[in-house]
């Protein structure tokens, strides 16, 4: 059974967000994770990159599969997580203590549309 | 076969040649007259090797390969049959092979062209067929490149979905994503068939064709076909047929009576060209009478892997009209002989009769694994069958022997299967840490993937 | 039921064994599947089937009516030397015969070559990585054009200068219009890619990419100064389409600061064969390895420690893309790679330095040769070229070629201006220079 954190956002595609003042901290879930295998790359945009809610940011790579990352909420990337890029590994580790990237808000209203913790819950089936 | 560890680069040494070449004048310009902001720097860090050097490393590295001439090679959808001796000297007569791509009137060439058109023409039941696709994928591509064309030509502009079964080979869908269509998936029914119910209400005027791999990649041929190809017809649409799996069709079924209006072929599955470990193949694509204005397509350099026709061209002539019927039906004997034979150990998901190729879902006891499987198969002396594929089961192995394979290696490689069988319930750890007897171990594909080391100077940090 | 057929082994009474395994009575009813109406009963329109040696007979018999002309032309396809070693060694059965090397520890022997090759590659092309090969030249240009856009996620136009070879932008042409991406032409001056050109349709704007050749459809090695700057300040892709053989001694790509780089491996010793098989290859920065296209071979280790090849980075691959793929490449062109390998190792640094001394040498005496004929004019005198090169005939160009391939040549291919344009390989020697020219003199 996969990890989950009460208090999160969750996007259907597997993306968790913490909030943090106009900040959203997002990783991949720990379901995203075990269903990937070993990841072996992280792909992140660059500072600075703007994202509306659901394009494409990232993806994560292991030996045979391939993800797409979506940003959750609409904004502009603030940090990335260099320690995830240079050690992928970490992501299997803990996924919710390796966040990906943070991102400046644009429109905090659409955290509404994420699910919360239960609810996602009953989506994974888990 | 053995281990060999060393690299080319390993073995120079200052100073020594593999080559011989005329002298040059010495009163005469040479490189050293190319002006100096056009130079490259430093030499490249090629090898200097003496020629038999050369020879005792290719051929030491040959040995740690397994090839169709090496043993059974059941690889599903790739069609592993014989390679024809005859055919690589034909490939390699001078008169051929000194010809340049833009000389005119040759006559002899023109021949194989028209020769090999018709045979195909012939065996497809297509008009005719382009020759310039260098591969199957290519050939996707560029049937995907006619049928827009087709529909831009008559100012059908919003025709741009193409439907791929979920079954489809991998290549489908990206074939069509490159060529800027969108792809709408259909489903596979219980019986491992293009669902015809989930078909339908995805036909409208947006949609461009169908592509269709018929045997598909369970190994079973789609009944359907005619209903199929009535629906797409009347919605507007074209069929584009898949084939990778056209082996069990030579001789018996012609996918241009089937409906499909343009096809591609793998000369290096069913018309037996060696797959050169993966390359040079050759994919022309045929087309039924109303889209040869369209073949002129030019999607690679020049005329086509001209080499490679040649030697498909001389594989139909030895097959000839007599020979051609059984084809097909050799390939798809010996396919329904192993599963039979094979299916009280293994899953068998889909129990009707298979054309050249059928699907196991794994073994039916044991904690064994379709990849232990497929490695301990290799201590035997045995290529792997393809797994993993088709996505529908998890545990998917294909299987698929051609026609060129005697009873007697059948009958072996079913020996074989059954004994791996009872070793997963025996001796489950031998199947999970094989291979054992080949001249690497299993390797440590994460690392690979996380320190990518992809030239001889990433490793040896010099 | 059937006479012996060298490539069918079953015997009638194996069929019947095999039948009464299955359970069925007769081969058709394992085509009860089949709509009755779509079982082909016709006769085949084939013709008899041939015994080995009248397969041969049938070959020789066609062989024997093309010309064997001595060639003096190039435009993509360069006539050099095959050593022996090479056929030799790939037609080897255990490289020949074998697939792609999925099973990696029966694939050694591929994975191990390809690595060489993909080193070879990069070491000429100075790039970081290389993938397994692709089709031809023009492909991996096409490939490149690709890469561009979807590294640039929200530009679409790619320039494509003019000295290009026309069917290097005839397929990068073909791609894009089916791939949606606008092609823009750069045009030449002097013979060379125009700089002020390139400037002007940069300022246009939405440029993700712009590819040029190293030594163009005119023979000129080009000079690419200020080029990467230009391209780079817009964050575009910059592609180098080259001669492999002649990066042995002109600037490579990375020296002109180019991110990519493709060509056709042909000059590195593929026979000429009507034109393929051949191979394509596509190296580039690091910085773009996981968008590089196609197959790519890395190190690592097996259980016991020992050095292992595989395929690697495979996430980038169509058959795990599949519709989010931006490349449909599935197989390379591996023997052609083995081939090329082989040959770069029998040539080595000095051997390639050789090659290319002996085509300028043997190129530059033919161009004054030609010239003394008065039959041609210069058209670009004051531009370096290394084996190829283009006049201005002052005689219909259909007129020279006839009477070159009279004398048994083929030669003097004429461009989209009207030049003409002639090749010199270091298989040509003064002797066939001296005998061309004296055809077109009398």
């Amino acid at each position: 059974m996969s990890k989950i954190i009460e208090g999160l956002r969750y996007s259907d595609t597997h993306e968790w967000v913490k909030v943090e003042g106009d900040i959203a901290v997002i990783g991949v879930t720990d379901f995203a994770q075990k269903e990937m295998g070993e990841i072996t790359y992280v792909d992140c945009p660059d500072v600075d990159d703007e994202f509306a809610k659901g394009e494409e940011f990232g993806a994560l790579e292991s030996v045979k599969a391939s993800s797409d990352l979506y940003c959750p909420v609409s904004g502009t990337v603030v940090e990335v997580n260099d320690a995830v890029v240079d050690g992928p590994e970490l992501v299997n580790a803990d996924a919710f203590e390796n966040w990906i990237i943070k991102v400046r808000m644009s429109d905090a209203s659409e955290l509404d549309s994420l699910m919360d913790a239960a609810a996602y819950r009953a989506m994974t089936g888990e | 076969m053995k281990y060999y560890d060393k690299l080319i680069f390993e073995l120079s040494k200052e100073g020594r040649v593999g080559y011989s070449l005329p002298s040059k004048c010495d009163r005469c310009a040479g490189t050293e007259a190319i002006p100096a902001g056009l130079k490259r720097a430093e030499p490249a860090r090629l090898p200097q090797v003496s020629e038999l050097d050369v020879v005792r490393h290719y051929t030491n590295l040959s040995q740690m390969n397994f090839g169709v001439d090496t043993g059974f090679y059941p690889l599903g959808s790739c069609t592993m049959k014989y390679n024809p001796k005859i055919n690589e000297e034909i490939a390699a007569m001078p008169s051929f092979a000194a010809l340049h791509p833009l000389q005119k009137d040759l006559p002899g060439v023109q021949a194989v062209y028209d020769g090999l058109d018709k045979a195909l023409a012939a065996i497809t039941g297509m008009k005719h067929f382009t020759f310039k696709p260098c591969a199957g994928a290519h050939g996707e591509l560029t049937g995907l490149m006619i049928i827009r064309e087709y529909h831009m030509s008559r100012g059908d502009l919003k025709r741009t979905r193409i439907i791929v079964p979920d079954s489809a080979h991998g290549t489908n869908p990206a074939s069509a994503a490159v060529c800027g269509l969108e792809i709408v998936q259909v489903k596979s029914n219980a019986d491992g068939l293009v669902d015809v119910s989930d078909l339908k209400p995805l036909l409208d005027d947006t949609i461009a064709g169908i592509m269709m791999t018929n045997p598909n990649t369970l190994g079973l041929f789609e009944k359907d076909i005619r209903e199929i190809a009535q629906l797409v017809h009347d919605a507007g649409g074209l069929l584009y047929y898949d084939g990778a799996n056209m082996n069990p069709l030579i001789g018996t079924v012609r996918p241009g009576d089937m409906g499909f209006d343009v096809m591609h072929l793998n000369l290096h599955k069913s018309f037996s060209t060696p797959h050169g470990g993966g390359g040079p193949g050759s994919g022309p694509v045929g087309v039924c009478e109303k889209l040869v204005p369209y073949l002129g397509v030019n999607v690679s350099g020049f005329n086509g892997n001209f080499g490679v026709m040649l030697r498909a061209y001389a594989y139909i002539l030895m097959l000839g009209r007599q020979n051609v019927k059984l084809c097909g039906k050799l390939a798809t004997l010996g396919a329904n002989y192993i599963k039979e034979s094979l299916k009280d150990v293994y899953e068998l998901p889909l129990p009707q009769v298979c054309k050249h190729e059928f699907v196991f879902d794994g073994l039916k006891s044991g904690t064994a694994t379709t990849l232990d499987v497929a490695k301990r198969l290799l201590d035997y002396g045995y290529h792997a069958p393809t797994i993993y594929f088709p996505l529908l089961f998890h545990q998917a192995i294909m299987i698929e022997p051609t026609e060129t394979e005697s009873k007697e290696t059948l009958d072996a490689f079913i020996d074989v299967m059954r004994r791996i069988a009872e070793e997963s319930v025996s001796d489950p750890e031998i199947l999970h840490n094989a291979p054992h007897d080949t001249p690497i171990s299993r390797p440590d594909e994460t690392a690979a993937a996380r320190n990518p080391i992809l030239k001889y100077w990433d490793a040896c940090g010099c | 039921m059937m006479a012996g057929f060298q490539y069918f082994p079953q015997t009638a009474p194996d069929i019947q064994a095999m039948l009464d395994r299955i359970g069925v009575k007769s081969l058709d009813d394992l085509y009860s599947d089949v709509p009755a109406g779509f079982l082909y009963k016709g006769e085949y329109d084939l013709p008899d089937a041939m015994t080995e040696q009248e397969v041969r007979d049938f070959f020789e018999g066609l062989a024997a009516k093309n010309p064997r002309l001595t060639v003096f032309a190039g435009a993509g396809a360069y006539d050099h030397y095959t050593p022996a070693v090479i056929p030799y060694i790939t037609q080897r059965s255990e490289f020949l015969t074998a697939y792609i090397p999925y099973q990696c520890e029966i694939s050694q022997g591929t994975l191990r070559y390809i690595f060489e090759y993909q080193s070879m590659i990069c070491t000429l092309t100075g790039m970081d990585v290389s993938n397994a090969s692709m089709y031809d030249g023009p492909t991996a240009a096409a490939e490149a054009m690709r890469m561009s856009v979807a590294q640039a996620k929200k530009k679409n136009t790619v320039l494509v200068s003019n000295t290009l070879l026309p069917q290097v932008r005839g397929v990068i042409a073909t791609y894009a219009r089916y791939y949606g991406v606008t092609i823009k032409e750069i045009e030449p001056y002097a013979g060379q890619t125009s700089i002020c050109s390139l400037e002007k349709l940069m300022q246009e704007g939405d440029v993700a990419g712009v590819i040029v050749p190293s030594v163009n459809r005119f023979g000129i090695i080009e000079d690419l100064t200020g080029f990467a700057d230009m391209i780079h300040a817009d964050k575009a892709l910059f592609t180098i389409y080259c001669d492999p053989s002649a990066l042995a001694v002109v600037k490579t790509p990375a020296e002109w600061g180019a991110d990519v780089a493709v060509g056709d491996g042909q000059p590195l010793g593929i026979p000429l064969c009507y034109g393929g098989p051949y191979v394509g290859f596509m190296a580039c920065r690091k910085d773009y390895m996981r968008k590089l296209p196609g197959r790519i071979v890395g190190q690592t280790a097996d259980k016991e420690e020992r050095r292992a090849f595989v395929l690697t980075l495979q996430a980038r691959e169509q058959h795990i893309r599949r519709e989010k793929a931006t490349s449909n490449i599935c197989s390379n062109e591996s023997l052609m790679a083995l081939w090329v390998t082989v040959y770069l190792s029998l040539m080595g640094p000095e051997g390639m330095k050789q090659v290319n001394d002996l085509c300028w040498q043997r190129s530059h005496y033919l161009y004054s040769r030609l010239l003394e004929t008065g039959k041609f004019q210069a058209v670009f005198p004051d531009a370096p070229f290394l084996k190829e090169f283009v006049l201005k005939p002052l005689v219909p160009a259909s007129d020279l070629q006839k009477t070159l391939s009279d004398a048994g040549f083929f030669a003097a291919l004429e461009t989209e201006e009207g030049y003409v344009s002639f090749c010199v390989t270091e298989k040509r020697s003064m002797a066939q220079i001296d005998t061309l020219v004296n055809a077109l003199k009398s």
